[in-house]
């Protein structure tokens, strides 16, 4: 049997430096976009203050993606390190888009990244503009093949199982790389990170105009970043809405534990707004009417089901998977037996179902109605964390837009600075995007419980065979290392920021300049950073 | 798609020598970078000379990363079964592999940002560490590969495995740690003394001669225990090279000097051990005569040599297991889907040498000699 508690902490590791991972990403996003469209600027209108900007902002696309790549080397290998069976059993479909995504992008990204940093000096305007549009398209690129591999994982087109290599193997390459999930994923989350990397420029500006510092670059970049921001933002929403609609073709659990709809509602189903458990299955609840219908189903007559008779489909293809999982070890003590084989091609669709019955015991052809029952229980995911999650980033969403909307209002009639209160808040909300775009995260994957491979492997049975002492080292190791990192690292940024822009003219041609912190210290024989 | 116009057994052929590229292209271009890393503590001793061993690596070490991320997405894609077995099973060692690889992308930028000596010594430390533990355990690694590692699989190919981190670390695994080592360090010797000038110039030069001719030795020694005192392993059953991937369908068996075989069946294959001494010997002598580029060139070519040795002695075995030698992973019954390989083939083929160009491009943009004077000229320099 497989140990639970290695489960378990394998899961929350994986949580874990994903979530970290994904703290970085969408800042590279969104930034290295905003730093192409200011150097553009910067080439087409030969200003200086525009190639101040890039370089300022780039100072602080370089420490965030620093630590971008460092959290992103721990997930390429993760896969195999700690879901083995899981690298084993999708490896075919999954490795794929993951090895294309280094072909593609990474290298694009990363070898472009040196030169933004090292070619002021030794390329022309429009070669080093180049440069930083490739950086940027490195990043979208990325975004793109991870998210197709993610996308197989919440809906699993264009393979099948094959018996004699206990897999799934890829049948259709097109259907993976076109998998509508995947593509309404891509939109919403590289959405998300031009959101996070605008309110990050817009609020770092915003505290320089309240200090009355650097006015000159804030002023600038709060007109890229309300209009980059409102764009983006609907966006988000609109494209958020579009990733809704496609989980309910396919993902109706999720749907019905996010909006925690214990019973099938007639169409159209209403959202609700707050819901708290009253115990004894009851809950209390204030609904939008027609509004959790439409996001979802794009229409006003088509029912959404709920919990309860999803449990009750689930009990079905349990039963179903049992007669596949029996045929399958037939066809294992002889490979010849035709029928067994006919009925795997007929209704492997099923055998992920049976798995889930691995939990209770190892023979699972003898599973009792009750285990059935307990499996069938096991597809519904946690509610609570699902609803409370998908309200907030929803609520961050439209607060953007409306954020975004005013900024774009004033920043058009050239009054934004006169606005201080504003200007306060778009400090105070920094974290905001982060947060939204986490929760995102923790819905969309949480959400998938229990299957790693939606319908086809349960997380539980994706692990590796590893000892609690492994995971407690591993874990301890990342969290201990990452945190320290990432404190690092809001230092560091912290620092940049105060110090502002650089005289970048003068440095790059060549006049060496002393830093204020080397002042103090004394004579060096080299000039600092 | 129907019809894939290259047979399955071809396509597992050309993906295993496609591994051997990028693994091999990680050893060269990483490599360097690992190698300088190694030297640093040795071969700058002020903060102005470790800034120009930095900031030499600083704007191509990121794309020469990638030849590594993109060899784990490979084995990923090409040999799913090897990236399950072999990742979980050395668990640890990944774990400390991470570590130290974590350490480079922050040390390279944090370092500069704060003119302190401490700070800037802590962040040399983590640079050191970032080289040589990867390069020293990549090394291991290929050792314990040689020895087979104790993992086994059951009906469902689920893998489990018996060894301990301390089993990994036995003499025959250090002694390829040390290969592995000793020929980065020969590489990005010489790519410091060709780079820089004055006093960092010639240590690197002097460790570049020492570590070369070590890795000359230590290769030999290695040599000649694979010939007479390791366990190689053979298949002893029929091998259905286009069949289905499963390892369990044959029949192996260990035998001292199995590894040898292949030399025997195909004698060009003795090149290679012959690219990995001549390399080395020839990287000696360039960082003696100064004839820098020389011994980049045949230290690249030793690291070739080397490296493609390890891989033709055991093929075609990818991870034997010394625990169940049936299940040891092959290239017949290790390898994606016949369509799989054949879609990465595509993609292979199309993006590398896009890679490649635009690789060589930001070389040339970069190439030049790197002095404490250029270093403090770029107000982005690490
Ligand atoms: C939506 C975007 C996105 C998502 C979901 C992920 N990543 Fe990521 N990743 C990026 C977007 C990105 C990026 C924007 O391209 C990064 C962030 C900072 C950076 O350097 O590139 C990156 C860096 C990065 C690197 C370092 C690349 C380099 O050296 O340049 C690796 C190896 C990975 N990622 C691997 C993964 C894996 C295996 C993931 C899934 C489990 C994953 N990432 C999720
Ligand atoms: C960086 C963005 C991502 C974030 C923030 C994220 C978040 C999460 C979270 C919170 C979990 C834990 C769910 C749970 O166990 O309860 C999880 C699980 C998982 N995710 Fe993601 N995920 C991300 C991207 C991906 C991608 C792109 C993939 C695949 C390519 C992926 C594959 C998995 C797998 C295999 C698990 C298994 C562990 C589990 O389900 O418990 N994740 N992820
Ligand atoms: C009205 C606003 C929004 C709606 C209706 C919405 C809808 C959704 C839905 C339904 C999912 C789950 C997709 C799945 O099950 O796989 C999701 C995921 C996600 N959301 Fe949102 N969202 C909104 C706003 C935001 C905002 C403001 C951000 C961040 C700035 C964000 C970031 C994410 C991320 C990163 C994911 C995970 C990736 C994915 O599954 O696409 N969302 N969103």
């Amino acid at each position: 049997m497989i140990d639970q508690l290695v489960v378990d902490l394998s899961r929350l590791q994986f949580a874990a430096t994903a979530l970290y991972h994904f703290l970085f990403v969408p800042l590279t996003l969104g930034l290295s976009f905003m730093m192409a469209i200011m150097e553009s600027t910067y080439v087409m209108s030969g200003r200086e203050i525009w190639r101040k900007m890039t370089l300022f902002w780039g100072t602080l696309f370089g420490i965030n993606f620093a630590m971008g790549v460092a959290t992103g080397i721990v997930m390429e290998f993760q896969f195999g390190m700690n879901w083995s069976y899981y690298s084993h059993y999708v490896g075919d479909v999954f490795g794929a888009p993951l090895a294309i995504e280094g072909l593609m992008a990474f290298f694009l990204e990363a070898t472009f990244i040196g030169l933004f940093f090292f070619g002021w000096n030794r390329l022309s305007k429009v070669g080093h503009l180049a440069v930083t549009w490739l950086v940027a398209l490195g990043a979208n690129f990325s975004a793109l093949w991870i998210l197709i591999a993610n996308g197989w994982m919440q809906y699993p087109v264009g393979a099948v199982f094959n018996p004699d290599t206990m897999r799934m193997e890829i049948t259709d390459f097109m259907a993976v790389v076109f998998n509508p999930v995947a593509q309404a994923k891509f939109v919403h989350t590289v959405s998300a990170g031009y959101v996070v990397g605008a309110v990050f420029v817009f609020g770092i500006s915003a505290l320089f105009a309240l200090q009355g510092k650097h006015l000159e670059l804030a002023k600038r970049s709060m007109v890229v970043a309300a209009s980059f921001g409102l764009a983006s933002a609907l966006s988000v929403v609109v494209l958020g809405d579009e990733s809704g609609y496609v989980a309910t073709e396919h993902q109706k659990m999720k749907i019905a534990a996010i909006e925690a709809m214990y019973e099938t509602e007639p169409a159209p189903a209403g959202l609700s707004l707050v819901a708290f458990p009253l115990g004894n299955g009851e809950t209390f609840e204030i609904k939008v009417p027609w509004v959790l219908g439409i996001i979802t189903t794009r229409s006003f007559d088509t029912e959404l089901p709920g919990i309860e008779d999803l449990i009750e489909h689930a009990d079905e293809r349990i039963r179903e998977g049992i007669g596949a999982y029996t045929a399958l070890a037939t066809l294992q003590d002889n490979p010849e037996d035709t029928e067994a084989r006919q009925t795997i091609v007929e209704s492997w669709d099923t055998l992920g179902y049976a798995l889930l019955l691995k939990r209770y015991r190892d023979d699972i052809e003898n599973a009792t109605d009750a285990e059935i029952a307990m499996a069938a229980q096991d597809t519904v995911p946690d509610v609570w964390p699902l609803f409370w999650t998908f309200r907030l980033m929803v609520g961050i969403g439209f607060f953007f837009i409306a954020f975004f909307a005013f900024a774009f209002w004033k920043a058009s009639r050239g009054t934004l600075l006169t606005h201080k209160w504003f200007l306060g808040t778009a400090v105070a909300v920094l974290p905001l995007p982060w947060l939204a775009a986490e929760a995102g995260w923790v819905i969309a994957e949480y959400g998938r419980q229990p299957w790693a491979i939606e319908g086809v492997l349960p997380t539980f049975y994706a692990a590796s065979s590893l000892t609690v002492t492994d995971l407690v080292l591993s874990l301890t190791f990342y969290v201990t290392l990452y945190t320290v990192l990432a404190i690092i690292m809001v230092i560091l940024m912290v620092k940049a920021i105060k110090a502002g822009p650089k005289d970048y003219a003068a440095l790059l041609s060549g006049e060496p300049e002393v830093t204020e912190a080397e002042d103090a210290r004394g004579a060096r024989t080299v000039p600092a950073e | 798609m129907d019809y894939i116009p290259i047979d399955y057994e071809s396509l597992r052929l050309i993906w295993w020598a496609l591994l051997g590229v990028l693994l091999i292209g990680f050893a060269i271009m990483g490599g360097m970078d690992l190698g300088i890393g190694t030297l640093l503590p040795a071969v700058a001793r002020t903060d102005e000379e470790r800034r120009v061993l930095i900031n030499l690596m600083g704007p191509t070490w990121e794309g020469n990363q990638v030849w590594l991320i993109l060899g784990g997405g490979a084995i990923f894609a090409a040999f799913p079964p090897l990236y399950a077995v072999s990742f979980s099973g050395f668990y640890l060692a990944m774990i400390v592999i991470l570590l130290a690889l974590i350490l480079r992308p922050v040390g390279f930028k944090f370092r500069g940002k704060i003119a302190d000596d401490r700070w800037r010594a802590v962040w040399d430390w983590a640079l050191f560490i970032g080289g040589f533990v990867p390069a020293l355990i990549f090394g291991v690694a290929m050792g314990n590969v040689l020895q087979g590692a104790p993992f086994d699989l059951d009906r469902t190919l689920r893998p489990s495995y018996q060894g301990s981190f301390l089993g990994l670390l036995g003499p025959f695994a250090l002694v390829a740690g040390l290969v592995s080592v000793s020929m980065v360090v020969t590489l990005g010797a010489s790519v410091i003394a060709k780079r820089t000038s004055g006093e960092i110039a010639e240590r690197a030069a002097r460790y570049g001669q020492w570590s070369g001719l070590a890795a000359i030795v230590l290769f030999a020694l290695a040599g000649l225990w694979v010939a007479f005192g390791l366990e190689g392993y053979a298949i002893t059953s029929q091998v259905a090279t286009d069949a289905g991937s499963n390892p369990l369908a044959k029949a192996v068996t260990r035998q001292t000097g199995a590894w040898l075989v292949n030399y025997g069946v195909h004698p060009w294959t003795i090149a290679a051990p012959v690219l990995g001494f001549a390399g080395m010997a020839l990287a000696v002598a360039g960082l003696r005569t100064g004839r820098d580029i020389v011994a980049i060139l045949s230290s690249a070519v030793g690291i070739f040599g080397i490296v493609s040795t390890a891989g033709l002695s055991m093929f075609p075995f990818l991870l034997p297991s010394s625990h169940n030698p049936d299940a040891s992973l092959t290239v017949w019954d290790a390898s994606s889907s016949h369509l799989t390989l054949f879609v990465m083939l595509v993609a292979t083929a199309f993006f590398m040498p896009i890679i490649i160009a635009y690789t060589s491009w930001v070389y040339k943009v970069m190439s030049g000699p790197v002095s404490g004077d250029s270093v403090s000229k770029n107000p982005n320099a690490y």
